[in-house]
């Protein structure tokens, strides 16, 4: 009981717990936009012709949903637990705890308004409108103090490699946010960006990439240098590769957003430049996995027993084939097949899901009985989740492969008297039976992330007690 | 510098990041704004008209680059679908741009005079009755609602601050031309003054006795790609 009591003072685990049950939330949200907008893809007729759930408003709300809402959750309970965890330190202030809590909260509240109404800026991964970006900018303000100033608390004289990973987030986070959404006001929804044509694309695509290279990839990893070798019980597998692929990872990321605007009106130089930068990255990508998996070595056993270490593997199993793959898709040759095609989308879910989904769900297994005190209600079902997710995604990933790669040869086929062989219309028809097969593979991840849920509730309500011991 | 260093200090580790992030963006970026080649000038560009403007706010919000690029690129079967590869001008004065990253239905960067403003009509109400195998939505409500364009003045002025350059006779002009052009056959003379002969009139939603949001998205998708003249060969400005 002792320790329970000095834990509680010792740390703050109240916006801990709030962040994480948001997550579980959120993350149902998601999971569930994206099947909707999955199926409405699959029998267009499904939004019945109403305005505020077509495709094309609905998708955004998708994206945010599951990058920033749910991403965003599992970050902020994830780094104010492994921060004040590592530097032996109670978060620096309350009141940023709870200012980046609910303002987060309002944040998401306000996306969720606005996007089916209509109000966007048109602008993939930063949609939002120019008052909820002021109030995105304050609440990360905030979230830097919060974190640097625990950091500065802290206990340990060095600075936990974990929490390098969340640094270089929180601040890259920053710079990409402020410089990408610049724009004049019109009234108070709609505003125009400042940057032209060109200009304006490349900007985005240095922000929507290293929204995946930071927000996704940097932060989660930082995530993974905690998580995983507390749940393996074992030391991190190298100490100086984890600092060769940090430096390596956070320098090259920021360059390879122009991999997304091959061969467009962007000059050749800057599209060559983001290819070359994107198969480097190659590298520090695998650094990150071969160190979180090979964290497992003399532990290998833990898999067979162990459903939430499952968990961490497959995440990391995931991340290194995503970053086979994108590297891959970004030079110039494979990227004229692969661009504008649902290959993308695949590669996209197959981190999201596969790296991201994978990797928070285990974080979330692993935290909520620590949180509570309480032990995890049924081992089981987290195994049935993990199997579930596992199906969903490789079906998800599979049919986006086939239709991908199916519509880029039917786009650029010819036949024997140099006519295109099929219409447009033609390449959308052939899609039709991997739309719905894509959806089948959401149903099922929503479905595992629905036992988890319910896994949850029930752990937090678990009256058998075994140690109330936190950590 | 042994790493340990950095691993003890705050600022260092902050400062050192941020220096490393920083780096690929001013590389990649910062060349954009004054490289002269990044955007060669051609004719026929000008600032959207009124309407046009509206339509491009309409397809804005409906997320319509969800599905739809607006960039050809510069390959033979594009070139044979869509038309000439896109030009860097094309696009400067979009704020933002909408160049895309899905196609799921087809590019609409030339979009316009491709098919008869008849035909977007019937599309928009049921896209399926022009292409069956089309996985598009309707979009019933923009031939129901009547288009608010009491503010096109203030979006031009606005635009006008980032750099787009409308007149103040423009600006002025704003509702005006706007009616003129989406009012089938009334006096469009001074609007031609004023953008230029390539704007496109038509009773684009046919509902002739009203001004819709679909007038204004089906004007905006009838300029789409049709300013630039590529019949006559271009001369190499570089």
């Amino acid at each position: 009981m002792i320790t329970q009591r000095v834990g509680t003072e010792q740390y703050d685990y109240d916006v801990v717990k709030m962040f994480t049950i948001m997550s579980v939330i959120y993350g149902i949200v998601g999971f569930l936009i994206g099947v909707i907008i999955a199926l409405e893809l699959a029998f267009p007729e499904l939004n019945g012709g109403i305005e505020y759930i077509s495709f094309g408003r609905l998708r955004p709300l998708h994206t945010s949903a599951v990058i920033f809402a749910f991403g965003g959750s599992v970050l902020f309970a994830t780094s104010y637990y492994v921060v004040q965890r590592t530097c032996k330190a109670r978060l620096f202030s309350d009141f940023l705890s709870r200012l980046t809590f609910w303002g987060w909260n309002l944040v998401i509240v306000g996306a969720v308004v606005t996007y089916p109404l209509g109000l966007t800026q048109g602008k993939e991964y930063a949609e939002t409108i120019w008052p909820i970006d002021l109030l995105i900018t304050v609440v990360w303000v905030a979230y830097f103090i919060n974190f640097v100033g625990t950091l500065a608390k802290r206990k340990e004289r060095h600075i936990y490699v974990a929490n390098w990973f969340y640094l270089a987030f929180i601040i890259t986070v920053a710079m990409l946010h402020i410089v990408n959404n610049l724009a004049i006001p019109v009234n108070l929804t709609d505003s125009y960006s400042i940057y032209p044509g060109v200009q304006d694309a490349m900007i985005q695509w240095w922000y929507g990439h290293n929204a995946v290279g930071f927000f996704l990839t940097a932060a989660f990893l930082g995530l993974m240098y905690y998580f995983v070798p507390k749940q393996a019980e074992r030391p991190v597998y190298s100490y100086r590769l984890s600092i060769v692929h940090f430096w390596a990872l956070v320098f090259l990321y920021i360059w390879a957003g122009p991999h997304h605007l091959h061969y467009t009106a962007l000059p050749d130089w800057a599209s060559t430049l983001g290819a070359t930068f994107s198969i480097m990255l190659l590298l520090p990508s695998w650094g990150g996995m071969i160190n979180g998996i090979m964290t497992l070595s003399g532990a290998w056993d833990k898999l067979r027993t162990d459903p939430i270490l499952r968990f961490f593997i497959i995440s990391l199993s995931f991340y290194g084939m995503s970053t086979f793959e994108g590297p891959m898709m970004s030079i110039k040759s494979v990227n004229a097949l692969s661009h504008y095609t649902d290959w993308t989308i695949g590669h996209v879910h197959s981190g999201a899901l596969g790296w991201v989904a994978m990797v928070s769900f285990g974080a979330i297994y692993h935290l909520v009985p620590k949180l509570w005190g309480t032990t995890t209600w049924s081992v089981r079902l987290i195994n049935v989740h993990f199997w579930l997710a596992t199906i969903g995604i490789v079906i998800y990933i599979v049919s986006m492969w086939i239709s991908g790669v199916m519509q880029g040869l039917m786009w650029r086929a010819y036949d024997h008297y140099g006519n295109l062989t099929y219409s447009f219309a033609e390449t959308v028809g052939a899609m039709h039976p991997y739309y719905v097969f894509r959806a089948v593979g959401g149903i099922i991840f929503l479905v595992g992330a629905l036992l988890m849920a319910f896994n949850v509730v029930k752990t937090i309500g678990n009256k058998t007690v075994s140690s109330v011991r936190v950590g | 510098m042994n790493h340990a260093t950095i691993e003890k200090s705050i600022p260092l580790m902050a400062i050192l990041t941020l220096l490393v992030v920083a780096i690929g963006g001013l590389v990649e970026i910062v060349p954009l704004f004054y490289l002269k080649s990044t955007v060669v000038k051609v004719d026929g560009m000008r600032p959207y008209t009124p309407l046009e403007l509206k339509g491009r706010d309409i397809y804005l919000r409906e997320g319509c680059y969800n599905c739809h690029s607006q960039m050809i690129r510069p390959f033979r079967d594009e070139a044979q679908r869509y038309g000439h590869y896109s030009l860097a001008a094309e696009s400067m004065y979009d704020h933002p741009f909408q160049w895309g990253s899905k196609r799921t239905g087809p590019d609409l960067a030339r979009v316009g005079g491709k098919y008869s403003s008849l035909w977007h009509q019937a599309h928009m109400r049921r896209p399926q009755d022009v292409a069956p195998e089309s996985v598009m939505p309707r979009y019933p409500w923009l031939e129901e609602n009547e288009l608010n364009f009491a503010d096109v003045g203030s979006r031009m002025e606005a635009l006008a601050k980032v750099g787009v350059p409308y007149t103040s006779d423009q600006i002025a002009h704003a509702v005006d031309d706007l009616k003129a052009q989406a009012v089938f056959q009334s006096d469009n003379a001074t609007l031609r003054q004023r953008y230029g002969e390539r704007i496109a009139f038509d009773d684009f939603d046919g509902h002739p006795e009203k001004i819709t949001e679909l007038d204004a998205l089906i004007a905006y998708m009838q300029m789409l790609g049709t300013l630039v003249d590529f019949s006559t060969p271009q001369p190499e400005t570089h």
